[in-house]
């Protein structure tokens, strides 16, 4: 599989001649498809640069100022005190812990359910549709919705979980753990299947024959599914980590629902949403947003760094 | 009576107003008149008379607005349906004012909201001649609060005001003599004594800042100068680290960590409340007095059971201290008119339709929220409805209004974080951490 061979730079290169200027010199083929590729894609992409470039830097801008947005007239730039403030406030480190707290646990065990569920749906020689469409569902439905449907299960006087588990009228939103895994759960719950829908693809994409020839070669199931299947999924993996990790670590519906951001459960998206739109403080709600920004491209990066780091040393 | 039905001119499915252009560019209205081809021209309801929109926060408004389009020749109103509680409402309000949303004519605007909006200039002033009408036969507290720096922002429409519920059976069982003021200690010892609750609202949101400030101004305290009104952010003082702000923390402690506490006290809000009351050990419970609607609604259709009410009693807010009598919370909405309206005049004089005592009191028999009028009370329906109305005009009349600052955001946020949970607050600490995050934010050098 090409995915399980690093692409180190050189070898890129090595793919095209590269002129006295140290630009690559391409066909006219080439040529004549990047400029279809540019046409096609171009409308899109100015659509996105105006769409998603503009807020983004406008965001930065703003995140530059002293600004209420009821007061527009005290605006005053204040370069990056709103910065310093932030990062010297213990309540932004303490967001930070949980969000952390709240990805890594959720990411964990919906990478190993995941897993599994994907094996399964691979797997299944019967009622493959129905199995899909089953495990599907629940990414389906909307956030808020699975988080209301979350919160009335484990709602002290009237949910069911309680009565299930014995626990007569015990307040799972009335401290920072249970709160957590409550919504944990909820997180887990809603996007597992995404993550082994991706899974699903890398698992389809491994051919039959490696397997097989593990199989003959006399290695257990650990086995082939260590050496064979990981391996050759390494690529399929690390895009659903990272998507869940992005997603995981701007967690706010969940929160917003269930507990209001009560009981220390607060995360970092919403210390953004509380300065933006409760306080109206556009230019401190800005700075908040633009470092979650910048955290969340950090994870990516790291991602994309690490998972390379990782499929040399096996090569090794 | 104009050919236009009510029905139809209060649809929300009615068009946009034609005063959205100027917010909107000529080819965003373009667009608009493309996609709601109804939309645009000059009278889009077709009778040639202008739509007022009236942002409600309470679905029972909107028959009165569907009754004073009626009755008036000059205006249609079209009601709005803002989110269903506080902070969702004021967001939405301030978000859309803030860009200088001219179909925002008519406003429900709960009072503590009113300062910021009016000091941001979002809000028409009501003339001097108009706060002289609109402040006849007010109630003290709905009037002290439709105030900003001496101007009038938020003609009262309805008040509201918790009154102390309780089981007849529990406070006989309890030798509690309730034809006399009771203390907060006083219950929590009768509930303590019968094993029963007391349902207070400990959820952090608007609720917990109700009953807060309620405590601290019962107290003898204030939880901002109240002389720091006009005053800019930074010279905000916060006031509630003082002997009341600790007491204040002394009740919610002793409740929450008392047999007395209902269970998930943390989140209980003003339906938790009620739910809590309901149950067997349901002893004490303040709250609005919407309730006794709520309760009567529950009997009809089987959810408690017949003859519930006979037990409840009522009496006018806990006090703190046996002597003085209680600061009584306060809400309601006043009817503002958004700065940005096109038909400021127009709105002004459906207002005085949408307030009048017949449209307080239709609000109070459906909705179940008092009416700011002090002849609201003397209607033989409201009485008849509300056996508790002289416990409910006294509230109105000892209330204490939330701090009116243009930054009640901040405040009722920073208030919400140091009073919260009532069970993990300690009132040695509370007071002063919530007085320095109340001064903190609102000097910027602390987030929220």
């Amino acid at each position: 599989m090409s995915t399980t061979v690093p692409a180190a730079a050189g070898e890129v290169r090595d793919d095209l001649s590269v002129t006295h200027h140290g630009r690559p010199k391409l066909s006219d083929r080439a040529r004549h498809e990047r400029r279809l590729g540019w046409m096609l894609a171009g409308p899109a992409f100015v659509l996105m640069v105006a769409v998603t470039g503009y807020p983004v830097l406008n965001a930065v801008w703003l995140s530059l100022f002293d600004y209420r947005l009821t007061a527009p007239d005290d605006r005053e730039f204040v370069g990056l005190s709103n910065y310093a403030l932030i990062l010297s406030d213990g309540l932004f480190w303490r967001q930070f812990g949980v969000t952390a707290a709240i990805t890594v646990v959720t990411v964990a065990v919906e990478f190993v359910l995941g897993f599994a569920l994907a094996m399964v749906m691979h797997r299944a020689l019967f009622l493959r549709r129905t199995l899909r469409t089953a495990i599907l569902i629940p990414y389906g439905i909307i956030t808020v919705v699975s988080a209301y449907a979350w919160q009335y299960a484990f709602a002290s006087a009237s949910g069911f979980v309680n009565p299930l588990l014995g626990l007569g009228g015990y307040n799972w939103f009335g401290d920072t753990v249970p709160s957590l895994v409550v919504i944990c759960l909820s997180e887990i719950w809603k996007t597992t299947p995404f993550l082994s829908l991706l899974l699903l693809a890398g698992l389809a994409q491994i051919p039959e024959d490696y397997l097989e020839a593990a199989k003959v070669d006399g290695a257990t199931a650990w086995q082939r599914f260590r050496r064979v299947i990981m391996p050759n999924m390494k690529a399929a993996i690390m895009v659903a980590l990272l998507f869940r990790t992005l997603d995981a670590f701007r967690i706010f519906d969940n929160v917003f629902i269930m507990t209001q951001g009560a009981q220390g459960t607060e995360t970092l998206s919403f210390l953004a949403y509380r300065q933006t739109i409760s306080r109206v403080q556009i230019g401190l709600g800005s700075a908040v947003s633009v470092i979650l920004a910048i955290l969340v491209v950090l994870i990516a990066v790291m991602f994309v760094k690490g998972f390379k780091t990782n499929l040399s040393q096996q090569k090794g | 009576m104009k050919p236009m039905s009510a029905p139809e001119t209060s649809s929300s499915a009615s068009p946009p107003p034609t005063t959205r252009r100027r917010v909107l560019g000529g080819a965003a209205t373009l667009a608009l008149c493309a996609t709601a081809l109804t939309a645009c021209g000059e009278a889009n309801t077709g009778t040639g008379v202008p739509t007022l929109t009236w942002y409600i926060n309470n679905a029972f408004d909107a028959p009165i607005g569907e009754r004073c389009s009626e009755e008036a020749e000059a205006y249609d109103i079209r009601t709005e349906q803002l989110p269903n509680n506080a902070a969702g409402q004021r967001e939405q309000i301030l978000r859309r004012l803030a860009a200088n949303d001219s179909s925002m004519d008519i406003l429900s605007l709960d009072p503590p909201y009113m300062a910021e909006l009016a000091e941001a200039g979002f809000l028409r002033p009501f003339t001097g001649e108009e706060r002289e009408e609109f402040s006849e036969d007010v109630l003290e507290g709905p009037l002290q609060q439709s105030l900003y720096e001496d101007t009038m922002f938020g003609a009262p429409f309805f008040a509201n005001t918790q009154l102390l519920w309780y089981k007849k059976s529990v406070a006989e069982e309890a030798g509690l003599d309730m034809s006399e003021p009771v203390t907060w200690d006083q219950i929590i010892d009768a509930a303590e004594q019968t094993d029963s609750t007391v349902a207070v609202q400990g959820q952090r949101n608007e609720s917990l800042m109700v009953w807060v400030n309620a405590l601290v101004e019962s107290a003898g305290g204030a939880i901002i100068d109240p002389d720091s009104q006009g005053a800019d952010a930074e010279d905000v003082e916060a006031t509630i680290d003082s002997p009341a702000g600790k007491r204040a923390a002394e009740i919610m402690t002793r409740i929450a960590d008392s047999t007395a506490a209902p269970p998930a006290l943390s989140t209980a809000a003003e339906e938790t409340s009620r739910a809590a009351f309901q149950e067997e050990r349901g002893g004490f419970m303040v709250n609005w007095p919407y309730v006794w609607n709520a309760f009567a609604a529950g009997e009809e259709d089987g959810t408690l059971p017949a003859g519930f009410r006979e037990d409840v009693g009522w009496a006018v807010y806990p006090r703190v201290d046996a002597d003085t009598p209680a600061a009584t919370p306060i809400g309601g909405v006043g009817l503002s008119v958004g700065a940005f309206s096109e038909h400021p005049d127009l709105a002004v004089d459906a207002i005085r339709c949408l307030r009048s005592v017949e449209s307080q009191v239709e609000h109070m028999l459906t909705g179940g929220e008092p009416g700011a009028n002090a002849a609201v009370f003397e209607d033989p329906r409201v009485r008849e409805q509300f056996p508790m109305w002289e416990a409910i005009r006294t509230g109105l009349v000892d209330a204490a209004p939330r701090p009116i600052t243009p930054f009640y955001g901040d405040v009722t946020g920073a208030i919400q974080q140091g009073y919260h949970p009532p069970s993990e607050i300690s009132p040695e600490t509370a007071p002063q951490r919530t007085a320095e995050l109340i001064e903190g934010v609102l000097s910027n050098e602390q987030l929220l």
